[in-house]
């Protein structure tokens, strides 16, 4: 589709807010949800099974805690992206969503080498209730990073061009929602034991 | 234009040394061993780097109100799933019932059986 022509969607707005952030916006809603309901279904069976604090002490809070730098670091390139795709400066935006990607990459590694240290010492998905959920927190987590970089790096691509740089914004929004389920997975994995 | 109302751009960079110096009270306060001061550290703090987050990474407070009347409606499910399941989850035993294999696990582990009635 050429850049003069654009669906309806992108001409007209009901809400107010022009329709791609409002589609960001549901879809941050609804993994709310998602995340939500993981997250308080793991709250509840931690308070009821306190006999979970022996697996939790073996989760590495040091590298839960570099995650978490990275992730704000990324956060910030993110937002700085936005600022720049704000003052029409796409190459600017592209070279700051790249960098948000770096920071992707890097916390994936990380997540990376804290699983191998856990499957080598023993502790899987089915090594118990913990690690179950252990496991799918951080790994759906994990794909949602792996998605946003994905999506990161399309954006840039156009970004560079000074082409829809409304979507800076859009995956920053995503991003930035990446960085604050992380936020509180990160206490509740490797905090409170 | 990626906004149709001018977003004011905060000073990012000194929202993100906040957020790393919660980051590094939380890490102490993990290390506590009072578990108020745990609790705090832990939840307490991630609250308030949530919120920081969303106020001036997403300029949620900046959007049309109905956007976070959107996700506040979402976390309500959230706590209602929460409200409705967890008593049965974290309790083990109740009136006439109760579940031998939580209560078994407990106690294997070394646990007491608790959460009765």
């Amino acid at each position: 589709m050429s850049a003069s022509a654009k669906p309806i969607a992108n001409t007209r707005s009901a809400t107010g807010i022009p329709t791609a952030r409002l589609i960001t916006w549901w879809v941050i809603a609804s993994e709310i949800v998602i995340f939500g309901g993981l997250l308080a279904s793991y709250i509840m069976h931690r308070i009821g099974h306190p006999e979970w604090a022996e697996s939790a002490s073996h989760t590495l809070t040091w590298a839960g805690a570099f995650n978490t730098f990275v992730l704000l670091t990324s956060s910030l390139f993110a937002v700085l992206a936005h600022k720049a795709a704000d003052a029409h400066d796409g190459p600017k935006a592209a070279k700051l969503l790249r960098l948000t990607t770096l920071g992707g990459l890097i916390f994936l590694c990380v997540k990376g080498y804290e699983w191998t240290i856990d499957i080598r010492e023993g502790f899987v998905l089915s090594s118990g209730g913990f690690w179950s959920f252990y496991y799918t927190l951080a790994g759906l987590h994990g794909l949602h990073v792996l998605a946003g970089m994905i999506i990161m790096l399309i954006v840039a691509a156009d970004a560079a061009k000074n082409q829809e740089l409304q979507r800076v914004e859009c995956i920053g929004l995503y991003w930035h929602f990446v960085d604050i389920v992380w936020i509180f997975l990160f206490p509740l994995l490797y905090i409170a034991r | 234009m990626t906004t149709e109302a001018h977003v004011h751009h905060p000073n990012y960079v000194k929202i993100w040394a906040i957020l790393v110096a919660l980051l590094i009270v939380s890490v102490v306060g993990s290390m506590s061993h009072v578990r108020v001061v745990l609790l705090v550290a832990a939840f307490g703090v991630a609250l308030v780097k949530a919120y920081l987050v969303a106020k001036n990474f997403m300029h949620v407070t900046v959007e049309k109100r109905w956007v976070p009347y959107l996700l506040v409606m979402c976390l309500l499910f959230v706590a209602i799933l929460f409200a409705g399941v967890a008593p049965d989850v974290m309790k083990h035993s109740g009136q006439n019932w109760s579940k031998f294999p939580a209560k078994q696990g407990e106690l294997r582990s070394g646990g007491t059986a608790t959460k009765n009635e």
